[in-house]
């Protein structure tokens, strides 16, 4: 994009030059703002995909009047509680066209923000242990590839190759046939993507309102008027909802019901280590993955819970399944110590793709159903959705996404790309 | 974790339980529109509160129960057999 050159020039305000030269502290990332009575775009949640829409309504359509409305603190939803992979190997070719967008704008975050995203392509490596995960990998190699997406089937010998704790022995109770391999795909600082949105967004223009609750959405004759918040109202004529893990309670302040069920997703981190792991694991078939981190943590994941809930209470089923699962795959960590484990929400579809588009209110839109997926998706959701707004017209990229599709019944079917692989 | 107690095998661990959801009301295949039937294929009321839902104790005595539990805590208040009585 053009105007990415001009602002990786701006000088690096977080060096450590910069800290013994100011002597004092650096100044607020972001600002605290009066909360307007009117604004032209309402964005609500303070996750990455409000934040990323909030950046590109200002930077690529020079839509500044815009407030991102947070009920807690920036980055406290999934967007500071996911683990953190970014891939493009999807199932379907919707999908993966439009993920690959994401990875690559991640590819430019960091010199487009001018903050350190630490984007890590270290890749993404999927097991297969049994005949058919071996064949959903060859198509899925085989969409990557038409989409012009670097993807493919190895053998056991070769992933010994990129992971050698692996334990690829015939041996193992679930031996491994074979993995798909996606070199782009990787891990990224997830808090820093957030903050680096957030300052971008509020150097452009953006207000972001932290501690501020929409408590309700005001909508006259199915066209949507503003919001109601915990600080007062506010008028606008666009309102978005991005608040991923409660978009169902959103969407119900403006009479607008989802296919949609909230589910807690865990994830625990073990004691840094030296550094042994480079790609990131994924085995469905052991429902776990596993990647390290630039500081030597083990971070693991799985799926959802087996019950829809709003509670971000970690489970011990969770973890003691997990620790099984992991010493399946790599016996040698059986000594290694998990940290602490955690929660988020996450906003599942049915066909594991999300809802991206207008509702049958007039001008809110919904941008939602990320489920257990949609930090990857942030920056192209967030490009997407403000093209949206600005032209009022839907993106090739995201028009497969509508909600109209459950009703016309062409739903995405991506589960069998997104149910453990995050 | 979840804590139920199941009419017929006293208390025992939620993982023993498979969740089913909040049931809704089956439209008649015979007489709804294609819109009806999908609503309730898809949309989901998702509430953050107490909900009643059909949970089957599948590593247990394979009974189906409806329990009153509240999203936002996982608090369970009533646990009874879908249908009523036991046999
Ligand atoms: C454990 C875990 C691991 C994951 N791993 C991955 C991964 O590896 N890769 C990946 O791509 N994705 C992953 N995800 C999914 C990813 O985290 C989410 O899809 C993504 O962060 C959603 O971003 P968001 O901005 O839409 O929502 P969020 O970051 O959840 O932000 C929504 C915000 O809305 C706010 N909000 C809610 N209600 C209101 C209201 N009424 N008024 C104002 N504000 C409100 C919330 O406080 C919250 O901050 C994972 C999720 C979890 C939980
Ligand atoms: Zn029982």
């Amino acid at each position: 994009m053009s105007n990415k050159g001009a602002r990786g020039r701006l000088p690096a305000r977080f060096s450590a030059f910069d800290l013994m030269r100011r002597r004092r502290s650096w100044p607020q990332a972001w600002r605290e703002r009066d909360l307007k009575s009117t604004y032209d775009v309402v964005l609500i949640g303070g996750g990455l995909h409000g934040l990323a829409t909030a950046y590109y309504l200002a930077t690529n359509h020079g839509i500044t009047d815009v407030a991102v409305i947070e009920k807690s603190y920036i980055g406290g939803g999934g967007s500071g509680r996911n683990t953190a992979i970014v891939r493009s190997n999807y199932l379907t070719p919707e999908g993966v066209r439009f993920y690959d967008r994401s990875v690559k704008l991640y590819e430019e975050l960091a010199v487009d923000l001018n903050f350190n995203v630490m984007f890590e392509q270290r890749g993404h490596m999927t097991l297969a242990h049994n005949d058919s995960s071996l064949r959903t990998m060859r198509w899925r190699a085989e969409v990557n590839k038409l989409e012009g997406v670097d993807s493919s089937v190895i053998t056991p010998s070769e992933i010994k190759q990129l992971a050698p704790y692996i334990d690829v022995s015939d041996h193992s109770r679930y031996p491994i046939l074979g993995a798909l391999w996606h070199p782009p795909g990787g891990i990224i600082r997830h808090d820093a993507v957030v903050w680096g949105y957030a300052r971008a967004a509020d150097a452009a223009g953006a207000h972001i309102h932290q501690n501020t609750e929409v408590t309700g959405i005001d909508v006259e004759q199915e066209k949507v008027t503003g919001v109601t918040t915990s600080r007062g109202k506010i008028s606008a004529p666009i309102v978005v909802n991005c608040t991923a893990g409660w978009s169902s309670l959103v969407a119900a302040l403006a009479g607008v019901k989802l296919p949609i069920v909230t589910r807690p997703l865990q994830a625990a981190v073990t004691e840094p280590v030296q550094s042994f792991l480079d790609p990131v694991i994924v085995s469905g078939s052991l429902h776990v993955y596993v990647s390290q981190t630039a500081r030597g943590e083990l971070v693991f994941g799985a799926s959802v819970d087996p019950f829809g809930s709003y509670s971000t209470r970690g489970s011990l089923d969770f973890i003691e399944g997990l620790a099984g699962h992991v010493l399946e795959l790599m016996p040698s960590l059986g000594r290694m110590r998990v940290l602490r484990q955690w929660a988020g929400l996450c906003d599942m579809t049915p066909d594991y793709a999300p809802i991206i588009g207008p509702t049958h209110v007039g001008g809110f839109y919904v941008d939602v159903g990320w489920g257990t997926y949609g930090f990857k998706a942030g920056p192209a959701a967030g490009e997407s959705l403000a093209q949206m707004i600005a032209t009022n017209s839907i993106p090739e990229l995201i028009a497969p996404f509508g909600v109209e599709r459950f009703a016309a019944g062409t739903l995405m079917g991506e589960k069998g790309a997104a149910s453990v692989g995050h | 974790m979840l804590l139920i107690d199941c009419p017929y095998c006293g208390p025992r661990n939620g993982s023993e339980f498979a969740w089913q959801g909040v049931p809704s009301p089956r439209p008649d295949p015979a007489s709804t529109t294609p819109l009806e039937w999908r609503r309730y294929l898809y949309e989901e009321d998702n509430l953050a509160g107490w909900v009643e839902e059909r949970w089957k104790h599948r590593s247990g005595c394979r009974a189906y129960l409806i329990i009153e539990r509240h999203t936002a805590t996982n608090e369970i208040r009533a646990v009874r057999l879908l249908g009523g009585t036991p046999l």
